[in-house]
């Protein structure tokens, strides 16, 4: 690059940052965030039109790498130079700066009100009392499918435990795809693909999630070794040398064709839309019997907060206002399919893959991983170990029993519940 | 090895003035090292006698040694790390070493064609950054587009192949050999650079006496690389019980399958740092540090007045 060009270059850059200046006397609201990949979104979206509504506020998205973010977030808290809305990362991480002052307390936001509680929780402190993130978007765990190989083998979509492991026989009988796309070698696949996924529906959802936060159900007791001796059974359906199947091995398998069916969660749907050149569905997690309720993995993901030492609070108000109403959800859950809007009012989605997933809401009830809120403390942590024990239960390492029994007992070294 | 006594010999003669400038020559290696080394080694044997009570930094004495050695879980993740860590020692020390030795002894003979190409090509994987090893070896080693089942598949030996990386029994085994093909150059290049010193008139003088071939190489030039030998197994030592890197890009964090391949490395780094939900426990990690660098000091202290006290030395 000739020395021209580069100083025209940086002449040019120049005048753009200087004429983010121009409007001295507008306020301006800066968003903390670890989504770089959503700056395309912020910027040509969501920002021009709460600005159009709202002259005289103008917000500025200024994303940090995920894995720089918090350490970064914290460092900016404590030199007070934070920005004034926060991007909340899901339970303690945000709870801790709630504790420490550092976020407010948005509990009488007008716009929480378009929420469930299910949906604050993952905001919400152990009382419930305070909340102090706008939810945004939640993450859905099911099966996505390849369509044409359904088709081909003449497979119905499997709503019960027993027609799921009926289907896998017949595409494992047939031979031409691999079942199902999951490796333990990256130990989580097998946790959150795997047990999170269709664990609630033998634990019941929130039900069973808060019996064991309360100490009244133990992880050895029946509905929750249940979805492990599940997990089990999944040991025949999964690719040759599956102990050595690595996350983008498991998502490579099913986008080339290879593999019918794959554990998901919804922030799939974005990449295999792109890669995948066969038709997908996708389907909840089975029940056990037909006629059960059905119970979904509806993860809280990102939230977003307001920094207590905030120059503006009225105008971040505002701004979180807006971010709490279905016009934001619309916007956001359509830029960015796979990531849900927690909002009550439902959002139209224009993906058909991501529609499919959103419209279990209606059927199913939503609750979040079990391992993320309150139990997960102590040493040593329990989802880590459910990292590993699930790997081991589809390894055969260990028995559906034994891990579970390995994993009370970790919790009950730290964990004592409140009386 | 003369001038150095003479020297001494020099200091003790005739009174110089005192000499300064050494200072100046060694301050700023000095202060640095103090700033980057010892500092913080310093501040980790600090940190592992404290710990939080109530947001507090409190004295606890031995406490979180206690807690390591005492509490069955921490007990348990910590003797099985180490255990790890010694079968990763050993593995090296009965691999890496021998072959290094071998493929020196090989380079050194003078007819050898190619040589100063295989020496590179040899040498190269230690230059590479165990990122770029790790991820070679995960995709070599992989059930689904690796090479290896392919290349089995091709002389019909596809029935030996398993997932190495992801069985329990295997996977420390196959990370220890990524490690040694990564390191094998050094023992190699330190051997070969000792096998070049040892005098021709030596070997011509064996020769005279019958001793040749393979015999030569034991009663000859073993004998006189041994230091050598010794000092590669030290720095083998050290290396090993500080490796981490590659543990971590090939098997993740939590050194999986079931803490199959989790080093003392990889436990201190989950400790100190904290992993996924788990949040980081400084004071704990650096109890875990300071065993680490008592085990390392320890070994040290045997190999340098156990052994290398004893070893012969012979001078040309």
């Amino acid at each position: 690059m000739g020395s021209k060009t580069l100083k025209s270059l940086l002449m040019a850059t120049s005048i753009l940052a200087t004429a983010g200046f121009a409007h001295a006397a507008d306020t301006e609201l800066t968003i903390e965030s670890w989504r770089t990949d959503d700056l395309a979104i912020w910027q040509e979206k969501l920002i021009p039109a709460f600005e159009a509504k709202n002259p005289g506020i103008k917000v500025k998205f200024a994303p940090t790498p995920p894995t720089e973010y918090d350490a970064a977030l914290g460092a900016r808290f404590d030199a007070g130079s934070a920005g004034d809305i926060i991007t909340c990362r899901p339970f303690d991480k945000s709870l801790e700066q709630f504790k420490r002052g550092n976020l407010a307390s948005l509990t009488d936001l007008p716009g929480m009100k378009n929420f469930s509680d299910v949906a604050k929780a993952a905001w919400t402190t152990d009382d419930g009392k305070d909340a102090f993130c706008v939810p945004m978007a939640s993450v859905i765990h099911g099966f996505i499918y390849n369509k044409d190989a359904f088709d081909k083998l003449g497979i119905a979509i499997p709503t019960t435990e027993a027609e799921f492991f009926a289907a896998l026989d017949k595409i494992k009988a047939d031979g031409t795809y691999i079942p199902m796309a999951m490796g333990t070698k990256d130990l989580w696949e097998a946790a959150t693909m795997g047990y999170q996924n269709i664990g609630p529906t033998y634990w019941k959802g929130e039900e069973g999630r808060a019996k064991l936060i309360k100490g009244e159900e133990k992880l050895t007791d029946a509905p929750w070794v249940e979805p492990y001796k599940v997990l089990l059974k999944w040991k025949d359906y999964l690719g040759d040398g599956f102990e050595a199947q690595t996350y983008p091995d498991s998502q490579n398998l099913f986008t080339l064709g290879r593999a019918a069916i794959y554990p998901a969660g919804s922030w799939e749907i974005g990449l295999f839309n792109t890669q995948a050149q066969f038709k997908m569905g996708a389907f909840p997690p089975p029940v056990k019997n037909a006629g059960d309720a059905c119970y979904i993995s509806d993860h809280n993901d990102i939230g977003a907060g307001l920094n207590a030492k905030s120059k503006h609070p009225e105008e971040a108000k505002k701004f979180l206002d807006w971010v709490a109403s279905p016009e934001f959800a619309d916007i956001y859950a359509n830029a960015l399919p796979g990531f849900f809007s927690l909002n009550s009012t439902p959002v139209k989605m224009q993906d058909p893959l991501a529609q499919e997933f959103v419209s279990w809401r209606e059927k199913c009830k939503p609750t979040i991983r079990s391992t993320y809120q309150i139990l997960s403390r102590g040493t040593p942590n329990l989802e880590n170990e459910t990292w590993v024990e699930s790997a081991n239960v589809i390894n055969g390492t260990d028995t559906p029993e034994a891990a579970a029994k390995k994993l009370q007992d970790g919790l009950d070294s730290w964990y004592k519940p409140a009386k | 090895m003369s001038t150095v006594e003479q020297a001494s010999a020099d200091r003790g003669n005739d009174k110089r003035p005192w000499r300064w400038y050494i200072l100046v020559f060694l301050t700023p290696a000095l202060l640095v090292y103090t700033a980057v080394m010892i500092l913080p080694l310093i501040e980790t044997l600090r940190l592992s006698l404290f710990n939080v009570k109530d947001g507090q930094s409190v004295f606890v004495g031995l406490d979180n040694f206690a807690v390591l050695f005492g509490d069955p879980r921490w007990a348990a993740s910590f003797w099985n790390a180490l255990k790890n860590n010694f079968i990763f020692f050993f593995i090296h020390m009965v691999v890496q070493n021998p072959i290094g030795v071998a493929l020196a002894a090989l380079l050194s003979v003078p007819k050898l064609r190619f040589g100063a190409f295989y020496r590179t090509a040899l040498f190269l994987p230690t230059l590479l950054s165990f990122v770029i090893v790790g991820f070679i070896w995960k995709l070599i080693l992989s059930p689904i587009w690796g090479v290896s089942p392919f290349l089995l598949d091709l002389i019909g030996l596809k029935s030996l192949f398993s997932p190495w990386l992801g069985k329990p029994g295997s996977a420390l085994i196959a990370v220890s050999l990524i490690s040694v093909w990564q390191y094998v150059g050094i023992p190699m290049m330190l051997i070969y650079a000792a096998m070049l010193n040892i005098p021709d008139e030596v070997l011509e003088a064996a020769e005279c006496d019958g001793v040749t071939g393979w015999s030569q190489f034991w009663k000859i030039k073993l004998p006189l690389i041994l230091p050598s030998i010794g000092i590669i197994s030290i720095l083998t030592f050290v290396g090993n019980f500080n490796a981490f890197d590659l543990v971590y890009t090939v098997q993740g964090a939590l050194a999986g399958p079931d803490g199959a391949t989790d080093i003392l490395g990889t436990l201190l780094y989950r400790t100190f740092f904290g992993f996924q939900l788990q949040i980081g426990d400084k004071s704990m990690g650096a109890t875990i540090a300071t065993v680490m660098f008592l085990i390392i000091l320890s070994g040290v202290c045997l190999y340098l007045f156990a052994i290398q006290r004893r070893m012969r030395r012979y001078q040309f």
